[in-house]
């Protein structure tokens, strides 16, 4: 039984930013996947929920004609998993969509939920961190966009502001066209599990093997999803090799703010950072057209 | 021996039932007013209880009764589920109250509300005002047994529940005769049943003034004493329904929750009271598995010969004994089938602590045991450079081998040909080679596990069980039993005993798959993998009595002699060729309705087996270790068996399955986890507590080595728990074989991989 003291449905975007703006003690709920287990804990009490399921605009995936792949916050994760778009042009969403939880939640979990959710171990975020993903934000005063490492303020923790609803997420061309990119979910189990890890690595080359752009997210390797420009920066400019491949990894930990916990020690998170990015790294080139490295 | 239905792969008769959610379970009866239990649990691991007050609970609209330690008996009561002993000091430890005035683990009940609703509940439990005084809590063995700690419980010194070992043999002229000692020190952890359907059970009081209990329950007849002694009040005055369980594992095989139901309906009148644990409160207040810790020295001859053992056991049973005190007991006993080592001695502590309380779960102690004797054996085999599967081989025991202290005997054994099988099916000869000079990051191993285990607990407790069979009109019968079928699928086996027996068609064999205390036979129900071999006997005894008492009516009938007769395909045929002789409808018809004979036919026994059979068994297992990473992955694993007659193969397979992927979670991911300085519980969740999903599991190979075990029934010893056993040191046993390092503490998750192969050298 869960302590829902009021539930309202919106139809359209505007009739969701009003209500909102009315009741500034709603939240909005879309799959409900995290939202009702916080229920469910005790972490929410007395919720008063907007549901945001039946706005149909807001479940899009679509490549627009100027090359911007627009994803709604209610696209679930089923849908990532098996979109033509997201599979032709940004295939790391698509991996880590398919990593998350089980098929029945995968049906019902949305992209925007996992966003606003705020935790570094989101399965979508090392990836739409690494793709510089661009966050469309409505309220009743209008509307911003944000870049998504400007999003995550801490644990949990998200700059939505009160009567704000995140209606689109972007990802510009310049971020995906001509890149290989691969992710790993580091986890203990297989399916229905949460990352000890996450690594999303982009990489695009020149000449064959020059590593031209490099790109890695982490997730669960800081408190919010994280960026490592300090091995980006390295590897720009060098020649594929294994040696390169492990600095990266080496310089990648620098960015991280592992931390002991009961479920792994900060030791360990980081040899896993220094191990696995190498790793996606090595695939994420032979994802954009290079040779596999001995 | 040729049978016509025991041996096949019969369908489950519930599958249908289950498939289409026919089948109901504890949750799905509704009555009229049913109101809500919810339990205040104490934040403390060790605290008393200074002050209560209720009143602003009491007060809340919707609430109807609240409950503290002051408001249930005062009777301490044991809720393990074994069978009554006549014996006081063979009873069970009597150690816990309905709810508590001190609490001794992190979730310990100090006070319970019934109310309209849940959230209403909920509501009262947080108006409900305590006031503890913390005492230190004892969150290890070693705390809890040192020198001037607080008593868990006042009348255990040392907060030493039990340590009662045995010895058999001269251990010192074994050690002097060896050429060599090993010792070695292996750790197991605590894990959880994880059964699906979580605890539940519902109470009221009927026109009669008993108190009906239905519940989730693999013990029915065990519980409505149990909660007959809680209450103290008759025991006839309580009734104990037990429905469709969805899985149990030993959790259920305890008085978790029904003294408090029962105690809770007494509270509001009678009134249906529903008490409902979540998976968190599962994982904290119900039952998990005991950790142990073990010291084993052995002394061996050079090649390879077991003189002497000597095995030093620490188990933490947490907070209540519930079954903390036989498991120890158990987990010595049942792997002395498996090797002839002349002497042991066994020394085993059994000690409280304030962690949650450890109880039954399959292997009852054996898991533990036979990790740490399967990894001792491979430390062996290591040391003194000899196979691995030899060593074992030179040791086993043979049949017509007596135990010296529970006197069962071995009559069948089928341990050799399991080796054998296992071995042929992984591929052992061929793989060894292969996997001698392996470089790289991955690397892989073989290892493989033996095990040895019992069908029931005879001669420790009573094994009685009883069946009752109606012969209906149209021939076809009903088949009543006290065993309980909790998902591992006894009443398919039922009925196709009575099936074989009578020579009917399965779809004519009518199994009441609901225990009553009011209406089923007595049975003491599901666990020590019991039920085929023990209340088999009860099934069969009860089908020849009433086939006796067919072909005796059919003599009436027709003249020809009972002993010339026998039934076949639901007919009466001549037993030397089996020509037909008439209908088994017909001549059920006339018991029921013939003007001068009619008597319905009925048998109702009951069967107290003083007997035992041991159940053989291996794993071997091929896995792969990212030496990187720490993770390991099991490339494949076989399961072989010896359980005598397999009744089922089909239902026999999943058995094993489940076990072997028990097996699994218990090698590589699973342990339950509580903070160091507070014994808060951190992953009593199936998110943090790793269960492996299917995903995680591989195709688990199985095979059976068929033997016939004179004291069964058509042959069958025991397979309930007996394929969680070996798992996990065969694993462990494979992981030294792929990276030179000896895991001796389980769970082998990537953490703790990391860490050693860090300590070793190898990242």
């Amino acid at each position: 039984m869960y302590d829902i003291q009021n539930y309202q449905e919106a139809l359209t975007l505007s009739e969701a930013t009003e209500t909102l703006t009315r009741n500034p003690r709603m939240r909005i709920i879309a799959g409900g996947t995290d939202l009702l287990i916080k229920l469910h804990g005790g972490q929410i009490e007395a919720a008063e929920l907007l549901s945001i399921r039946n706005i149909e605009a807001l479940s899009h995936i679509e490549k627009r004609p100027d090359g911007v792949i627009s994803i709604g916050p209610l696209a679930t994760f089923t849908q990532m998993t098996q979109d033509p778009v997201i599979k032709a042009h940004v295939p790391i969403l698509a991996e880590a969509a398919v990593s998350m939880g089980g098929p029945q939640i995968r049906n019902i979990a949305t992209i925007g939920g996992n966003v606003c959710n705020g935790a570094t171990s989101a399965d979508s975020a090392s990836s739409l961190f690494a793709l510089e993903a661009e966050l469309v934000l409505i309220s009743s005063r209008g509307s911003r966009v944000l870049p998504i490492s400007e999003f995550y303020l801490g644990p949990g923790k998200v700059d939505l502001r009160a009567g704000e609803i995140l209606t689109e997420i972007r990802i510009l061309p310049r971020h995906y066209v001509g890149f290989g990119g691969h992710y790993i979910k580091f986890a203990m189990r297989k399916a229905m599990d949460i990352a000890t890890l996450g690594v999303a690595v982009l990489c695009k080359l020149e000449a064959g093997n020059i590593l031209a752009e490099v790109k890695i997210g982490l997730g669960v390797a800081g408190p919010t999803p994280l960026r490592c420009f300090e091995a980006e920066a390295y590897a720009v400019g060098k020649a594929v090799s294994t040696d390169v491949l492990n600095e990266v990894g080496r310089l990648a930990i620098r960015s991280a703010k592992a931390r002991t916990s009961w479920r792994a020690s900060k030791e360990y998170r980081e040899h896993l950072i220094q191990e696995l990015v190498p790793r996606a790294l090595r695939e994420a080139i032979v994802q954009a057209g290079g040779g596999e490295i001995a | 021996m040729a049978y016509t239905i025991v041996g096949k792969s019969v369908p489950r008769i519930d599958a249908v039932a289950k498939v289409t959610g026919k089948a109901k379970y504890t949750d799905d009866f509704f009555e009229r007013d049913m109101l809500v239990g919810k339990v205040l649990r104490s934040p403390y691991a060790h605290a008393l209880v200074k002050h209560i007050d209720t009143t602003k609970a009491k007060e809340l609209p919707g609430v109807k009764a609240v409950l503290t330690y002051q408001d249930v008996p005062q009777i301490k009561f044991a809720t393990a589920g074994h069978p009554f002993n006549l014996d006081p000091s063979h009873q069970d430890k009597a150690d816990r109250l309905i709810l508590t005035g001190k609490a001794r683990f992190v979730g310990d009940a100090v006070a319970a509300v019934v109310a309209t609703d849940e959230l209403i509940a909920e509501e009262a439990l947080r108006l409900i005002e305590v006031e503890y005084e913390q005492l230190e809590a004892l969150l290890t063995s070693e705390a809890a047994m040192k020198e001037g700690a607080p008593l868990i419980h006042e009348d255990c010194p040392h907060n030493i529940l039990s340590d009662r070992g045995f010895r058999m043999g001269n251990l010192e002229e074994a050690f002097l005769a060896a050429d060599t000692v090993v010792e070695g020190e292996y750790e197991t952890s605590m894990v959880q049943h994880c059964h699906l359907e979580n605890h539940i059970s519902y109470a009221y009081v009927d026109t009669h003034d008993r108190i009906v209990i239905v519940t989730s329950t693999q013990i029915p007849h065990i519980i409505r004493r149990i909660v007959g002694q809680a209450l103290g009040i008759p025991w006839g005055r309580i009734r104990v329904i037990k429905p469709y369980v969805g899985g149990g594992f030993g959790a259920k095989q305890d008085a978790c929750l029904e003294p408090l139901t029962a105690a809770m309906t007494l509270a509001v009148g009678g009134q249906p009271v529903k008490l409902n644990y979540s998976r968190e409160e599962c994982m904290i207040d119900t039952r998990r598995r005991h950790d142990f810790k073990f010291k084993i020295k052995s002394g061996v001859t050079r090649d390879g010969k077991i003189l002497g053992m000597h095995i030093e056991a620490v188990s933490n049973t947490g907070a209540y004994a519930s079954h903390g005190h036989s498991i120890a007991g158990a987990g010595g006993s049942k792997f002395r089938y498996l090797y002839a080592i002349p002497a042991i001695k066994y020394e085993p502590k059994t000690v409280y602590t304030n962690l949650p309380v450890a109880g039954a779960m399959r292997g009852y102690g054996s898991p533990q045991m036979v990790y740490a004797l399967e990894c001792h054996i491979e430390d062996i085999a290591k040391k003194l450079n000899l196979d691995p599967i030899e060593i074992r081989r030179k040791n086993l025991i043979e049949i017509g081998h007596v135990d010296p202290l529970s006197q069962n005997k071995i009559m069948s054994s089928g341990i050799r040909e399991c080796i054998d099988k296992g071995k042929a099916l992984i591929r052992w000869e061929a793989k060894k080679e292969a996997y001698q000079q392996q470089a790289g990051d991955k690397r892989r191993g073989l290892g493989m596990a033996a095990f040895s285990y019992a069908s029931g607990t005879h001669p420790i407790g009573l094994e009685i069980a009883g069946a009752r069979i109606v012969l209906n009109q149209d021939g076809s019968v009903q088949v009543q039993i006290g065993a309980t079928e909790i998902g591992q699928g006894s009443d398919t086996v039922f009925a196709q005993m009575v099936a074989e027996v009578l020579g009917l068609p399965i779809d004519r064999v009518h199994v009441v798959s609901e225990q009553d205390t009011d209406i089923s036979p007595f049975d003491t129900g599901a666990y020590a993998s019991r039920q085929t071999y023990i209340s088999g006997m009860a099934v069969k005894k009860a089908a020849e009595e009433i086939k006796a008492k067919i072909l005796d009516f059919a003599w009436g009938l027709t003249d020809i002699p009972a002993h010339a007769l026998d039934l076949k395909e639901q007919n009466v045929v001549y037993k030397h060729s089996g020509e037909s002789v008439l209908p088994l409808a017909e001549v059920a018809l006339s018991t029921y309705y013939d003007t001068v004979f009619a008597q319905p036919i009925t048998s109702d026994v009951s069967n107290n087996a003083r007997v035992n059979a041991v159940p053989y068994g291996v794993t071997f297992a091929e896995v792969e270790v990212d030496l990187k990473t720490g993770k390991i992955e099991i490339l494949e694993i076989y399961n072989v068996h010896d359980s005598g007659t397999i009744v089922n193969p089909r239902l026999a397979e999943g058995q094993v399955h489940g076990g072997v992927s028990m097996g699994i979670g218990y090698a590589l991911s699973e342990q339950l986890l509580f903070d160091p300085k507070t014994g808060k519980p951190l992953n009593n969740n199936l998110l943090d507590y790793k269960l492996p999903t299917i995903m995680d599991t591989p195709d688990i190979g199985v095979a059976f080595v068929e033997t016939h075990e004179p004291t069964g029934s058509f042959g069958v010893k025991s397979l309930g728990e007996p394929p969680a056993l070996s798992p996990a040191p065969a694993i462990r046993n494979a992981v030294l074989d792929a990276t030179g390092v000896a895991f001796n503490q389980l769970p082998m998750n990537p953490q703790r991989v990391f860490e050693k192969l860090k300590q070793a050298g190898l990242i």
